[in-house]
């Protein structure tokens, strides 16, 4: 628990990445949009930085992950090898479960 | 350009050609915005300008010999290697740099694995370590490819990996920070701390370099 926010997801989970566009400033890369990662580590709570941006408190913290994902599934067309990785640190209110569409 | 004589006489003279424009900065929206947020700052006694200078000149300083110093003890001593894989922050503090609330993670390079720092949303970079970031990595290009096509960027930088080793491209989209921890070069046993810390090049400690075997 972090400030009243349950961490979801643990080390290993299969998670999806929301496809949403919403306006402003957001923290998720466009290109990892509705892509299918592994929880690669817990990286702690922090004080939302889509809030902090708009100079609100961006609490209670939300719960950070690293993602690794699969470069040949984020890009189709990838040309290097298809075991290579990409990780990014995504915020749990941007993942879901990998069975919830 | 004037041409008042004949160049078939072929004899050695300067030709007048238009100056090259100067390459001032311009004075952009947020450039503005900080003269004027920072002499507001000072007129009402907030900072002094020596503030703003001493702040200034120590980010300025900073340059990777820290990070350096953090890969040379790593590369001769298992017990702290392991701690700085598991609390970055904490084994950057153990080496005597101040890197306040920075979340820094170390990841390390191996046979098997290659890795490398990148902030495609704006340009994050482990400056306590590292010093101010070079050009390059802020610019578009190395940020909008190395996710993409890390290993024909790599080799725009001379870094050719083999096709068998996993390249890692590591995106810093929030709070945590990124150090790679190089292979250490073979031939190096006999080498101190302080002599190991001199191989290290920042451009090894990003990811897009591997340091060269002796």
């Amino acid at each position: 628990m972090a400030d009243g926010i349950a961490f979801l997801f643990n080390v290993g989970d299969r998670v999806r990445v929301r496809s949403a566009f919403p306006i402003g400033h957001v923290r998720t890369p466009y290109y990892v949009r509705g892509k299918y990662g592994m929880v690669e580590r817990v990286c702690g709570a922090f004080p939302n930085p889509e809030e902090l941006a708009y100079a609100r408190r961006g609490l209670p913290a939300q719960p950070l992950y690293r993602v690794r994902f699969l470069q040949c599934e984020v890009w189709p067309d990838y040309a290097g090898q298809p075991f290579d990785v990409l990780e990014v640190d995504i915020y749990q209110h941007w993942l879901e479960a990998e069975d919830v569409q | 350009m004037s041409d008042d004589h004949d160049h078939a006489q072929d004899h050695p003279h300067i030709h007048r050609s238009p100056p090259r424009p100067d390459q001032d900065d311009t004075l952009t929206y947020y450039r503005a915005m900080e003269a004027a947020v920072r002499e507001l700052l000072i007129e009402k006694k907030i900072l002094t300008a020596a503030d703003v200078r001493r702040q200034v000149e120590s980010m300025d300083g900073r340059n990777p010999s820290g990070g350096a110093r953090m890969v040379a003890r790593a590369w001769r001593d298992p017990e702290y290697r392991r701690r700085m894989l598991s609390d970055g922050s904490q084994a950057a503090r153990e080496v005597g740099l101040d890197v306040g609330p920075l979340k820094l993670v170390v990841v390390e390079n191996t046979p098997s694995v290659h890795n490398v720092i990148v902030c495609t949303l704006c340009s994050c970079y482990p400056r306590m370590l590292l010093g101010l970031p070079p050009d390059w990595y802020k610019s578009r290009n190395y940020r909008s490819r190395v996710v993409r096509e890390p290993r024909a960027v790599l080799g725009e930088f001379g870094t050719e990996i083999p096709s068998d080793v996993q390249i890692r491209v590591h995106d810093s989209t929030a709070d945590m920070r990124y150090l790679v921890l190089p292979r250490r070069p073979e031939g190096t046993d006999a080498l101190s701390e302080a002599d190991l810390a001199k191989l290290v090049t920042r451009d090894s400690m990003i990811g897009v370099a591997v340091i060269d075997q002796n």
